[in-house]
């Protein structure tokens, strides 16, 4: 082979390998821009958390504050497609889930469905799911639970599971 | 050289993490729960959001084992760090898994605290303090770790131009199932820095025919395959060289630049009718692709060096065109940024949808502009100023609808307390009315009760008297007093009279003792049931009362602090997110100019060589012609 094409073929292929990045003078504003953007998004955060505790004081005073949540059990294979929620018989909270938040709860997170104000005393929650069976099956569930609200914040924290589990459909569970 | 070698061991090691997802065992948090729920979406905001608060809290409490986040404290640590750089927070990960590092906590929690922070420091580009951080484990280290550490160990020795020391660590770790192909790939570029070439060579070869269907090993092992075979390239052993790019697979992301370098490795050896098979493969591939462009000129070159110069002359006329198209594409794209229409692109809500949004920016309609841009989104740099962009543009929505809020905040508070203010002071009345009533009742409540436990030790029967007796008793009394003067002989009768009655009575009152002592225990445990309903109602009441009152008192301040904060945090993120866009525009221009003046060289090389193929296919004709009898 001639140097010749060997040059040319060096120079063409140093166009493939080299690294398509900015240049040195805009990683440096990029670098000076990440750093400011960090700070941002730190006192963004801190923002946000005294914004929370204020919107939880004044919308959700301790003495009438309710949570729902809901998890999945563990190694559920049931495809929850909504939950209905009823508490004293008024629908509260009706929730349709994406794949996204559907493998977010079978990774072991616990979604916040429902917050709102509730007097101290007792009460009854409903709580109806569907979904879909790993047979591929519909699958539908409803049930009811008694509890009482007292004086403290009451987080209510609902576990779900298919008939195929062997653990009971919806177990309640208080935080 | 340097910055491939990062980008090439960050590659492996973001591959070798992957497999560190968020999990939660049984879960005792709820809101602990939650931040896994939203970091499992991508919501690192969220999620960072609702542990910081939660591990505040945790901190705070007296007895924090009896906080339902004990239990998950160190996953709690190491989860807000990990959040923290994924919601690239550099800056501040590490800080809580430093606390975790500081807390007298056993070996295997130390020592994973330690890796992880180990890891923050080698993504932060600090190898430095990465390497002191492993140093900090010994003991127990966990199992599933054991490899990850070992490997995070040689790549800091790799930052810090120790290849040496890389090598007997990496060479232990070629049996790590989780890090095949990165093990491999890292030991022979190690060996390659500490000057061990024909090891280097020999370990590559290796890592380049690595069996594996895991898309992450098959991309290292075209990389392997992609650095061995230039290797050869530039050594002119153009056999090996080949071998190594017909190794890459026809459709992994270093298939176009296989395909072209494959091509030129024929071309060198003078094998050019080999080197036609790529480079026709590749012309008929993604025209904005830098590699398809160039085979577009090889191919041609090619033909030329074959002397079929009607052939090439045809396909330098293709290259024209198709250079002159793309030239176009370009120019469009490049209007199209100054008009603002990438970032527009950048924020359609539709594209984020997947983790591989930049590579989904092509397929978008009325987005021309992306379409020479996806090497370079493919950079790091590159990818930090789009997220932060984005991220930006998402605190700045958050901003604006928490600035809304506080209007909404306002018009509560002061319903609120036109509700109540009015009605407080009747209210107050009747309650210092209650009160008092309550207050006296209570201490009658407190009267009996002594009286009953004095009883106890020193018995008094004429204290548990019905009223009808205690009067009988007075009227004895009385008659008794009166008779007191009258002259013996004449009270005898009505003396007796009196004692016998007096008798009768304190019969009465001492056997029924017993029984009328019970009762008035009885009749006590009643009336305290009665005074805990009305102490409960009296709590309720003073608790409903305070309720009222903080439902709208003392906000004030709080809320025009947090609306001065968020107005200046808003300006921020406006003023650094016009910043970061426009250096990204820049960018983008500057990578779409360059890109249009290789083109003009490609065109211009193209525009002789067409004319001189014509005039080559033309001679040749003619030697032809006139070659004929």
């Amino acid at each position: 082979m001639s140097r010749a094409i060997l040059r040319v073929l060096l120079c063409l292929l140093a166009g493939v390998f080299a690294p398509a990045q900015a240049e040195d003078t805009y990683r440096q504003q990029m670098k000076g821009l990440d750093e400011q953007v960090q700070e941002v998004k730190s006192d963004v955060l801190s923002i946000a958390a005294e914004l929370n505790q204020l919107r939880e004081r004044l919308l959700y005073p301790s003495d009438t504050h309710l949570a729902v949540f809901v998890a999945l059990a563990r190694g559920e294979t049931l495809r929850l497609d909504a939950v209905q929620i009823k508490i004293d018989g008024q629908p509260v909270a009706n929730y349709l889930y994406s794949f996204k938040e559907l493998e977010a709860l079978q990774k072991g997170g616990v979604q916040r469905i429902y917050t709102g104000n509730i007097a101290t005393g007792e009460h009854d929650i409903e709580i109806s799911l569907n979904g879909k069976l790993a047979n591929g099956k519909d699958h539908t569930h409803i049930e009811h639970f008694a509890f009482t609200k007292a004086v403290k914040p009451k987080l209510m924290g609902l576990t779900l599971a298919g008939p195929d589990s062997g653990q009971p459909a919806v177990s309640i569970g208080d935080w | 050289m340097a910055r491939s070698r990062h980008v090439l061991l960050s590659f492996a090691l973001a591959a070798s993490l992957a497999a560190t997802a968020v999990s939660a065992g049984d879960l005792k948090d709820l809101y602990f729960g939650e931040a896994i729920f939203e970091a499992a979406q991508g919501r690192y905001f969220e999620a960072l959001e609702r542990l910081d608060a939660e591990l505040a809290q945790h901190r705070r409490v007296d007895e924090p084992e009896r906080d339902s986040l004990h239990y998950h404290r160190a996953t709690a640590e190491f989860d807000v760090g990990d959040f923290e750089l994924d919601y690239r927070m550099h800056h501040r990960a590490g800080r809580a898994i430093k606390a975790v590092l500081e807390a007298n906590v056993d070996d295997v929690i130390r020592n994973e605290a330690a890796f992880r922070l180990a890891r923050i420091h080698f993504q932060k580009d600090q190898p430095e303090d990465a390497l002191h951080a492993l140093e900090r484990i010994h003991g127990k280290v966990p199992e599933a770790i054991r490899d990850d550490i070992e490997f995070l160990r040689a790549n800091v020795y790799l930052a810090l131009g120790r290849p040496a020391d890389a090598v007997p660590v990496l060479t232990k770790l070629q049996g790590a199932q989780g890090l095949r192909g990165f093990a491999a790939y890292n030991l022979g570029i190690a060996l390659l820095q500490a000057g061990h070439s024909p090891e280097a060579l020999h370990q590559l070869e290796q890592a380049g025919q690595i069996a594996s269907r895991d898309p992450a090993t098959a991309a290292i092992r075209d990389k392997s395959n992609m650095v061995l075979g230039r290797m050869m390239l530039e050594s002119a052993r153009f056999d090996r060289a080949q071998q190594s790019f017909d190794r890459v697979r026809l459709d992994g992301p270093y298939s176009n630049q296989a395909l072209l370098s494959a091509g030129w490795a024929d071309a060198s050896a003078g094998n050019f009718e080999r080197a036609l098979v790529p480079w026709r493969i590749l012309i008929d591939r993604d025209t904005t692709d830098s590699a398809v462009q160039e085979a577009r000129l090889a191919l041609p070159f090619a033909y030329g060096k074959l002397n079929v110069y009607g052939r090439a002359a045809l396909f330098y006329g293709q290259a024209l065109d198709s250079f002159g198209g793309e030239l176009e594409k370009l120019d469009a794209s490049i209007r199209s940024i100054r008009e603002g229409n990438f970032l527009k692109a950048l924020v359609r809500e539709e594209i984020h949808q997947d983790k591989n949004w930049v590579v989904r920016l092509r397929t978008l309609p009325d987005a021309p502009e992306t379409f020479y841009l996806t090497t370079l989104m493919a950079s790091h740099d590159f990818q930090t100023a789009l997220h932060n962009y984005l991220d930006l543009e998402d605190l700045r929505r958050k901003l604006v609808t928490w600035q809304g809020s506080f209007d909404a905040f306002d018009d509560l508070i002061r319903l609120r307390r036109a509700n109540y203010e009015p009605l407080l002071p009747e209210i107050d009345a009747q309650f210092r009315e209650l009160d008092s009533q309550m207050k006296l009742r209570v201490e009658q409540r407190d009267h009996l009760r002594k009286r009953l436990k004095d009883i106890l030790t020193a018995p008094r029967p004429e204290l548990l008297a019905t009223t009808d007796e205690r009067i009988a008793l007075e009227r004895i009394r009385s008659v008794e007093k009166a008779i007191a003067g009258v002259p013996e002989e004449q009270r005898a009768g009505v003396q007796e009279s009196v004692q016998r009655l007096k008798g009768v009575l304190i019969w009465t009152l001492r056997t029924e003792y017993p029984e009328r002592l019970t009762q008035a225990y009885k009749n006590l445990q009643a009336l305290q049931q009665h005074i805990d309903v009305l102490t409960a109602q009296y709590a309720a009441f003073v608790r409903t009362r305070q309720a009222a009152v903080h439902s709208y008192a003392g906000y004030d301040d709080l809320i025009s602090r947090l609306r001065t904060h968020v107005g200046s945090a808003l300006e921020q993120v406006d003023m650094l997110k016009a910043r970061q866009g426009a250096l990204i525009e820049t960018v983008a221009i500057d990578e779409l100019e360059a890109r249009a003046e290789r083109l003009e060289t490609y065109q211009s090389q193209a525009r002789y060589a067409v004319a001189d193929s014509y005039d080559r296919a033309t001679k040749a004709q003619a030697e032809a012609a006139g070659a004929l009898p």
